[in-house]
């Protein structure tokens, strides 16, 4: 019998868990541990509307972290080393978490660029502290803001300086941006629009270095060329916060390794960015980064560490991913996967307009659907992922959607 | 029960529409409509889904 559970990690997929707990009518005591001291929060306006300064952190608050929950919160707290068998998590401190059931949920940390954590003036974008450091950098109205990078992240941030009226350029070192999701075509829209509204897109570009002593001045760029900036935004990318687990005897790979129920060791279990288990939909190992899988792995994640005391198969995780970003006034929705090397349509709108579906097919069937304002034919061609509609009747589908 | 939807905080992700239809709809001027504001009983487990999957918290229920 599980009498109590230490969930490690208090953003979205641990708070999920914490409360898909209670909702299962768990009594037992739940411990919440997280090296970041603010009250949970949600991540996808530190990049929009927080960073724009329309919202202040009031407004991120994760309802699961101010319900009645009676968990105990140990926030400004650090793992630092799980022992899976006299079963504890140590902190900062010395002190020891026991459990019965553990829920690793600590995501990942944002890349640096190599010798530019010391440089004033370079930021990274993750956490609610990065996003008011930010803030506050671009408050001071810097000459330039270069963004290196232009996933999600980066154009978002790119989106949300040019619209605060600031000098943007936007680097990307692949030839398009998302260019191994979304492919060239697909991608090159995801450059215009930022080319758009002003914003200094340079493509095919890797950056060389940061100039500057004590503060970024400049940054340095693989043709040679100098962009000056007061500000540099880092978005390439996140690592796994797997540190704290070496020696834990966890599968650890790009990620906590699970099956197919999320479960990494027996009593232990993963969620969210830190996550990678194995997809029947789609024939391989996927972590995902993105807001409703990490909520939807957390509740899982909480069910399968009860399931063991209860009856019943264990559920397999195994979603259609759902994953949405906001850069302007667009609106980019993507249901599913797609990959560069898959087969591409525009079924619906056009790119040049700036509101169309894409479907991406790969084995013959739809594997994605990909939107830009289009959020009504999104949700309704999700099915055809859901169900992995043949090539053919999935294109004759989503043609006949108005 | 009543929903209500916070239009400041709405951005049209449509979640709401693909849980419950018959109530949500986001057209083509990319705005959410609420086709029926007091849906039967029945729809409620779908309409408390949806209010928790929006990714806004734009959606309430108010019982009346």
């Amino acid at each position: 019998m599980i009498g109590s559970v230490v969930v490690v990690g208090a953003s979205l997929a641990g708070m999920h868990a914490a409360h898909t707990l209670r909702r299962e009518g768990f009594d037992g005591r739940i411990s919440v541990v997280d090296a970041d001291d603010a009250t949970p929060y949600d991540r996808p306006p530190l990049s929009k509307q927080v960073l724009a300064g329309d919202w202040e952190p009031d407004r991120i608050v994760l309802p699961a972290a101010v319900e009645d929950l009676d968990l105990d919160l140990h926030l400004g707290r650090r793992a630092m080393a799980l022992d899976r068998v006299e079963r504890f998590v140590r902190l900062d401190g010395g002190d020891r978490l026991g459990f019965d059931g553990l829920v690793v949920a600590t995501g990942a940390a944002a890349r640096w660029l190599p010798r530019s954590e010391e440089l004033d003036g370079v930021h990274v974008l993750r956490s609610l502290d990065d996003c008011l450091r930010l803030r506050t950098a671009l408050d001071e109205h810097p000459n330039r803001v270069v963004v290196v990078g232009a996933g999600f992240i980066g154009a978002e941030v790119a989106a949300t300086c040019r619209g605060r009226g600031l000098d943007v350029t936007l680097l990307e070192a692949a030839d398009v941006p998302l260019e191994r999701a979304l492919g060239t075509r697909i991608g090159a829209v995801m450059a215009d629009l930022h080319r758009d509204h002003g914003v200094d897109v340079r493509l095919g570009v890797g950056v060389d270095g940061l100039e500057g002593t004590d503060r970024v001045e400049a940054v340095r760029l693989a043709d040679g060329s100098m962009i000056e900036a007061e500000v540099v935004v880092v978005g390439i990318g996140v690592v796994p916060n797997v540190d704290w687990l070496a020696g834990s005897g966890l599968n650890v790979d790009d990620g906590v390794v699970c099956d197919e129920t999320l479960l990494a060791a027996p009593g232990v279990v993963a969620a969210g960015d830190i996550a990678r288990w194995p997809s029947a939909r789609y024939g391989e190992y996927l972590r995902v980064e993105h807001w409703e899988t990490a909520i939807a792995m957390g509740e899982t994640a909480a069910r399968r560490l009860l399931a063991d005391d209860r009856d019943g198969e264990p559920e397999r995780f195994d979603p259609v991913p759902w994953f949405w970003s906001d850069q302007y006034d667009r609106k980019i929705q993507l249901a599913g996967r797609s990959r560069a090397d898959d087969d591409v349509e525009i079924v619906n709108g056009s790119l040049e307009e700036r509101r169309f579906v894409a479907l991406f097919g790969r084995d013959g069937t739809v594997a994605g659907v990909l939107g830009m304002n289009r959020p009504a034919h999104v949700v309704r061609l999700r099915a055809l992922v859901e169900s992995r509609t043949p090539w053919d009747e999935g294109l004759a589908a989503a043609k006949e959607l108005a | 029960m009543r929903v209500v939807v916070d239009f400041d905080l709405c951005e049209s992700n449509a979640i709401c529409m693909g849980i419950a239809p018959e109530v949500f709809e986001v057209r083509d001027d990319d705005f959410l409509y609420v086709l029926d504001e007091t849906p039967p009983e029945d729809m409620r487990p779908k309409i408390e889904e949806a209010v928790q999957r929006c990714p806004k918290q734009a959606i309430s229920i108010v019982e009346e």
